[in-house]
């Protein structure tokens, strides 16, 4: 029965070989979708290149239908596996800034490091102002930690906020997606005609 | 793209196919990258097998915390100990906070990224920028959009990754949030920094 880990099949010290061999596979599919390119990325923001969209509801969409299957199977136990946690406002205003923090950027905290890693110098930057913004953070924690520990909800999931089953839930996104894949397809194959017809050959 | 645009050796001036020139004479041509369908299809395995081992996703910016969680105690144990954002990442105080399952996975990350582009030919030192702007203009864009983005992701507890994508695929309501928060401050902030980017 998975999570593996959770019912201890493994200890700790496999845990951290299992954490570098994920995160091999994980930095591997970044760089191949293109993740590791700031150009491309911010292609998103200015509707030419929409990967960025396409990459992450792709990835969602395969791993909550996994997870709905295997513990449909029977094969796990969805109570053991951990929903990060929700802190609405927090997690909206936190939201809001690290999105402005995207567009200026171009890379997201996962993709510069492999931006970084394959020798792009704002990647490098990137990191090292995340590493600086997170020490801003942890230095003024004291004196926003009433408002960063507020609205705390616990493992609330959409389910419980609709009051729908999983199943309908996990229908709705899936259309969602659809519906954004085909937006997206849309919105590129518009980016890609000229604006002005082309000039005549010379 | 700046992917199949490197070292050009020679382009004809004037030529009505400029573009497939510039592409024959191009030395070290990098591949091109593979569908986003296919890598998100990839990645989403990837976070799926993380559930079935581990019983938890992906993640980022908690290995940025924790590094500079590790830096804070190692300059000033008290002052770390006495706030509340370090002694998260301190726990119990009996490993260094490098010792962290997020830290592993970003080292993997380092690494898988590094093969990737490796055997793909896209290895190259060099700043991905707008044609408008400088190269140092860019860097300190670049160092900007982390810090802030920095401030959020630790407000949020969060990034794309641990929230987007983990959050995303176990459906967690503050994740969803997160998701369209970020895209709406994104899109609200992507006018001001064209000349950044196009």
């Amino acid at each position: 029965m998975a999570p593996f880990y959770e019912f201890g099949r493994f200890g700790d010290s496999a845990s951290l070989v299992v954490a570098v061999l994920l995160g091999i596979a994980f930095g591997w599919f970044l760089e191949r979708g293109g993740m590791g390119n700031a150009r491309k990325l911010a292609g998103q923001f200015y509707f030419t290149d929409l990967s960025v969209l396409k990459l992450m509801f792709s990835a969602i969409l395969t791993a909550m239908l996994g997870l709905f299957w295997l513990s449909w199977a029977g094969l796990l136990d969805l109570s053991r596996v951990y929903v990060p946690e929700t802190f609405v406002a927090p997690q909206l205003v936190g939201g809001l800034i690290f999105g402005v923090g995207f567009a200026t950027g171009g890379l997201c905290p996962g993709t510069s490091c492999v931006a970084a890693a394959t020798g792009r110098r704002d990647g490098i930057a990137l990191v090292l102002g995340m590493l600086a913004g997170v020490f801003v953070f942890g230095e003024a924690f004291p004196f926003i930690e009433t408002f960063a520990e507020s609205t705390a909800r616990g493992a609330w999931t959409l389910p419980d906020a609709f009051g729908l089953s999983h199943g309908t839930v996990i229908g709705m996104i899936v259309a969602a997606a659809l519906g954004a894949f085909a937006g997206a397809e849309w919105l590129e194959r518009r980016a890609e005609r000229p604006a002005a017809p082309p000039e005549p050959a010379r | 793209m700046s992917d199949a645009a490197p070292a050009v050796v020679g382009r004809t001036a004037g030529s009505t196919t400029a573009h497939a020139t510039t592409r024959a004479v191009t030395r070290h041509e990098a591949a091109p990258y593979a569908s986003p369908y296919l890598a998100g299809v990839g990645i989403g395995l990837v976070l799926l097998l993380s559930f079935v081992l581990m019983g938890r996703g992906l993640g980022a910016s908690g290995a940025f915390s924790s590094v500079v969680t590790a830096a804070v105690n190692g300059a000033a144990p008290t002052h770390a100990a006495n706030n509340g954002f370090y002694a998260r990442y301190l726990g119990d105080g009996a490993g260094s906070p490098l010792q962290d399952w997020l830290v592993f996975e970003i080292i993997g990350v380092v690494i898988g990224g590094l093969l990737s582009a490796a055997l793909a030919g896209r290895i190259r030192w060099t700043t991905e920028r707008g044609p408008a702007i400088t190269n140092n203009h860019r860097l300190v864009n670049a160092f900007i959009g982390g810090a802030v983005m920095g401030i959020g992701a630790r407000l949020a507890r969060g990034c794309t990754s641990g929230l987007g994508l983990t959050g995303g695929a176990t459906l967690s309501v503050g994740s969803w949030l997160f998701v369209i928060a970020a895209f709406a401050g994104a899109y609200a902030a992507a006018p001001f920094l064209r000349k950044a980017w196009r």
